[in-house]
């Protein structure tokens, strides 16, 4: 009986504590900006496609939710032709996004996906493209890779020498 | 066996090699680049140290490359040796030195040697503070992607393409840290094993421009043991495929067949099965000139099967590009009578004479190693590097079995690359290369002789007699031919394992007499002669043993019989006969079923087209030109529309008749068809059966890596299906299952632990099985004398004798579906005399006509001098000579002229 009324009166004193629930959807709730949340894909400085279709996200994916075919361009830069991720299986683990040589799979502080359909959890690179960089603003993979692309020749990258002429006397 | 101690534990070994190799056989990981099992070693990337002990006393030792070191018995010597690792671990530091970081978008990440090595030595950061070094690229033509600045200086290229392939125009220019590979200007590779530099560089420098357009992590690749289908040596490959596109065709390791390479028609023509003329739904026509409509599948097969019921006789046309199976079906569906092969009357009687002549010899029949280790060669009437590309770099590598036994003499030993060639240089081997038309081989050739295929079979003939008395002697014969032949011979006879190399090219079939007929003389006088001849098809060996007619023979019988339908089996009849030929067989039947891939000249007229699987999509069995089966097996799982011929035939035969056999599986009709067949008793050994299991596992054509299960068909349907099932081999579409076989015709993918790139192979020793058609028992040697040397050409005076000039690119018909292997091509070509060009005023690059009575086609005139007076040679294959038989005598005029 005693433990009853001390029962409810710890229930009592609780009215007066402070809410621990939010009143979602009409308050959000605070988000760290490493929450690993719904998977972008990112820009590059220049505002072109960051991902160059490598399939290491792919690749690391524990669960095989991500598919892609990579394609080129005809100035040799190289984009994912189709870039799909099945939600409904993701489980959010940032595997891709580490694995990611180039910034541009990234994890965003949002989790607010939820939908009737299961077929509706397949994004496409259009639903998964946004227009900026994302956490990693001024990283440019081509600058550092010793590809050319069109507007970056042979020896324009960072950390590198002009091309070598082969008929050159002594170089 | 000797005994070799690793890190002070024992191995047996089998001396004869060094010492990498060794080790790389025993299982352990040593890094090394410059080293390749086909290429041997020079010691050029000092990779490969390890250190050597004098004895369990010696605990200091010496370091030394491996693979310059050869494995003897009692060595002692360790690799995990913290010297010799931090040693390794330095090379590698100053290869990477100027390494690009751009493994992302590099074509051979994931299966990179380079890349293996440097997890394997432990190198993970730059040290180097100054600036990378960089070059510039080149175009090196439709196959083969170059991008220098990934060079890491191992010569392999080099020592591929120019002192084993025997190319000229990719070479080795700069200095010290700026060594550049490539052709002296953009240019495409002159060579026709250029591909194989995709898998032969440790990087990639040298990468797959077809894969590039379809690009897919090997990973990702869904693969499966294949051959080749478009040549007769029936190279053993491997394809990969994705979201059912074939993605390439990469090298499966047979030491007796291909050994460690393709030649660039194998690697590069696959794009046909991706093609946009496939079929893959069954068409109809509702009447003769309506047009081609899709079809239902099950009322395909009903309106074929109702063709059986009218009771006039249904006729079918085999031919050498479908698999053993499918033949075999379309015999049993009409029965033996009526089975008949893609083939006009000529080519039928040259793949028969070859043939016979293989089961019949008494010489052994050559496999392409033994080509390879023959100590004199007798290239008879055959361009080979046109027409059998791989057997050409087998007779490329004969003509070192002198500079080898040279070396052997100076107690070098056989895998010292470098010292061999250094000894070699003025030491060849005997190589007769006896033609028609000029071949890529005439440069290491001792003796070259050009003529038309009459005189190169009287040579054939001379040579014969030079080595056998009791064989027939031309008559007529020049001094000199006569002198060169007695030379020949005692080559021949003196030279360890002489090997005569001849085929269908020439399209003469007294030339196949001849080289038979050296063959068995030369047997006489020396046991170790081996004799390889090379056919038109992957099949066509396969097809003669089911013993089908020509199709004169099949046009003869469809009007006799009045027959109800003719059933065509994955050939166009116009590319292989006279197209008044083709016409008629096409018409004169009430029906015309086409069983093809592709929509060719004779599935447009046809009356219903019944889809067939490619060899990417179906499993089978071909016999290439040695007599041996050979089993490929489906990359891409079965789809709706189509399917392999033989499971066409198997649904048409269970509503026809039946009391037919039923086959639900490739192994039924396998087992069906050496239980009737006699001469394919053998072809189960090929590859083992669908129930076999390696620790009771299939072998799995995925890798376990394999990605995006769950995503790459989610667009359609976010539901997951199971894996396809797969009753008709031992593979499974799936990951799961067994990576690495030991069975070598189930050997998906080339990967051992921490080797991904292609160079696993080394770990691999599943030899392939013997599975060979049987010789002719009871044959006699003394058969093949029983041919006549032809008369002497002479040259007629309005009339050329134009022979047959095959165009490794453009004469055959699939990988001319695939758009690089397309690009390469020429139109067609008349080569002439200069005196009879003169004659004819036609000037070089002049159009010229060629025709006879029936037809004339429109080819562009090339001038050579190795070209008889009389005579000339026409590209054969392309589109505007077909339904010429060459050698033909045919009339040349210069386009527009009277």
């Amino acid at each position: 009986m005693i433990a009853l009324v001390k029962a409810l009166w710890t229930v009592f004193l609780h009215s007066f504590r402070k809410r621990a629930t939010i009143e979602y959807p009409e308050k959000k709730a605070y988000l760290a900006p490493r929450w690993r949340g719904r998977i972008v894909l990112t820009r590059g400085p220049d505002g072109k496609e960051r991902c160059v279709g490598c399939y290491l996200c792919s690749a690391v994916c524990p669960v095989s939710c991500i598919a892609l075919q990579c394609a080129e361009d005809e100035t040799g830069r190289r984009y994912p032709e189709f870039f799909r991720i099945n939600f409904s299986r993701c489980i959010f683990c940032g595997y891709c996004e580490e694995a990611c040589p180039t910034y541009a799979i990234q994890l965003t502080p949002d989790y607010e996906m939820s939908e009737y359909d299961r077929q509706n959890l397949v994004y496409e690179k259009e639903d998964l493209l946004i227009s900026g960089q994302g956490k990693y603003p001024g990283y440019d993979f081509y600058r550092v890779a010793g590809v050319s692309i069109g507007g970056k020749g042979k020896g324009e990258g960072e950390n590198e020498q002009p091309p070598i002429d082969v008929r050159g006397l002594a170089d | 066996m000797a005994t070799l101690y690793i890190d002070n534990k024992p191995y047996e070994f089998e001396e004869g090699r060094n010492l990498l190799h060794t080790c790389l056989g025993l299982g352990f990981d040593i890094p090394h680049f410059c080293w390749h099992p086909a290429l041997d070693s020079v010691g050029a990337c000092r990779q490969c140290a390890v250190k050597l002990f004098k004895d369990e006393n010696d605990c200091t030792g010496t370091i030394v490359m491996s693979c310059m070191t050869a494995a003897r018995d009692n060595m002692r010597i360790s690799i995990d040796d913290k010297e010799a690792h931090e040693f390794r671990a330095e090379v590698i530091g100053f290869l990477m030195a100027n390494h690009p970081h751009d493994c992302p978008v590099c074509d051979e990440g994931g299966e990179c040697h380079l890349q293996d090595m440097t997890v394997l030595t432990g190198h993970t950061y730059r040290e180097h503070r100054f600036k990378k070094r960089t070059h510039r690229n080149q175009d090196l033509g439709p196959f083969v992607h170059h991008e220098m600045n990934r060079c890491i200086a191992c010569y392999r290229c080099v020592r591929f393409y120019r002192d084993y392939a025997g190319g000229k125009d990719l070479e080795v220019f700069g200095w010290h840290d700026s060594v550049y590979f490539g052709r002296h200007e953009s240019g495409v590779l002159a060579s026709e094993f250029a591909g194989n530099l995709v898998e032969v560089c440790p990087t990639g420098v040298f990468t797959d421009k077809t894969f590039r357009k379809h690009f897919t992590r090997k990973w990702d690749l869904c693969s499966a043991p294949s051959v080749c289908v478009h040549c007769s040596l029936g190279c053993n490959t491997i394809a990969g495929q994705r979201s059912g596109v074939l993605r390439r065709i990469l090298n499966r390791f047979s030491e007796d067949v291909n050994g460690y390479f393709l030649c660039d028609r194998g690697r590069f023509g696959y794009e046909f099965v991706n093609g946009s003329r496939r079929v893959r739904t069954p068409l109809a026509k509702k009447g003769r000139n309506q047009k081609l409509e899709p079809l239902d599948r099950s009322a395909a097969i009903k309106r074929v099967a109702e063709l059986f019921s009218s009771g006039r006789p249904v006729i079918g046309i085999g031919s050498g590009r479908a698999s053993l199976e499918s033949n075999f079906a379309l015999r049993q569906l009409v029965g033996p009578q009526r089975f008949f092969v893609a083939e006009s009357e000529t080519q039928h009687s040259i793949t028969t004479e070859i043939v016979h002549a293989l089961r019949r010899t008494p010489a052994s029949r050559a496999s392409l190693r033994d080509v390879a280790k023959a100590g004199a060669v007798l290239v008879l009437g055959e361009d080979v590097t046109n027409t059998a590309p791989l057997l050409a770099l087998a007779v490329r590598q004969a003509c070192r079995t002198a500079a080898l036994t040279n070396a052997h003499g100076l107690g070098i030993d056989p895998w010292n690359d470098a010292a061999i060639r250094e000894t070699g240089h003025n030491v060849r081997s005997s190589l007769v290369v006896a033609t028609p038309t000029l071949t890529k081989l005439d440069d290491v050739a001792t003796t070259v002789y050009h003529a038309p295929p009459d005189d190169i079979s009287r040579l054939g003939f001379a040579i014969a007699h030079a080595l056998d008395g009791s064989a027939p002697a031309p008559r007529g014969l020049s001094p000199e031919i006569e002198a060169m032949a007695r030379g020949i011979a005692r080559d021949l006879a003196q030279a360890a394992r002489p090997a005569v190399v001849s085929g269908a090219g020439s399209g003469s079939a007294s030339v196949v007499e001849a080289a038979a007929g050296v063959a068995a003389a030369l047997y006489k006088v020396n046991h170790d002669a081996c004799l390889c001849m090379s056919l038109s098809e992957c099949n066509s060996f396969g097809c003669t043993l089911l013993g089908g007619r020509d199709l004169t023979a099949a046009l003869d019988a469809a009007e006799r019989d009045n027959a109800e339908a003719v059933v065509v089996l994955e050939a166009d009849l116009y590319r292989n006969c006279d197209p008044a030929i083709a016409g008629a067989l096409l018409t004169l039947p009430r029906n015309v079923v086409v069983i093809d891939h592709t929509l060719t000249a004779t599935a447009a007229m046809a009356d219903l087209v019944l889809p067939a699987a490619t060899f990417a999509e179906a499993s089978g069995t071909f016999v290439n030109n040695e007599g041996r089966f050979q089993r490929f097996f489906s990359a891409i799982a079965p789809q709706a529309g189509f399917a392999p011929g033989y499971r066409w035939i198997a649904e048409i035969l269970s509503v026809v008749g039946p009391e037919a056999p039923r086959w639900e599986t490739l192994d039924d009709i396998v087992n069906d068809m050496e239980s009737r067949v006699a001469d394919c008793a053998g072809i189960r050994a090929a590859a083992p059966s669908a129930s076999f299991r390696e620790g009771s596992q299939k072998i799995a054509r995925q890798s376990f890596r394999a990605s995006g299960r769950t995503a790459l068909l989610a667009n359609t349907s976010v539901a997951e299906s199971p894996n396809p099932a797969d009753p008709d081999s031992a593979l499974a579409f799936s990951p799961e299952g067994i990576q690495a076989p030991r069975e070598q015709p189930l050997v998906a993918r080339y990967w051992a632990p921490g080797i991904n790139s292609v160079q696993a192979v080394s770990k691999y020793h599943g030899d392939p099985p013997a599975a060979l058609v049987k010789g002719e028992a009871g044959a006699d040697a003394a058969e093949n004398h029983g041919a006549k040397a032809p008369a002497a050409f002479a040259s007629h005076a309005s009339e050329w004798l134009v022979m047959p000039l095959h165009h490794i690119f453009g004469s055959e018909e699939l990988s001319m579906l695939s758009p690089s292997v397309a690009s390469l091509a020429r139109s067609a070509l008349i080569v002439l005399n200069p005196e009879d060009a003169a004659k004819l005023s036609i000037r070089e690059n002049d159009a010229v006509e060629v025709s006879n009575y029936a037809l004339s086609c429109a080819c562009v005139a090339a001038i050579a001098s190795w070209v008889t007076k009389g005579s000339a040679a026409l590209s054969v294959g392309r589109p505007e000579t077909q339904g010429l038989d060459l050698p033909e005598w045919l009339w040349i005029r210069k386009a527009g002229a009277p």
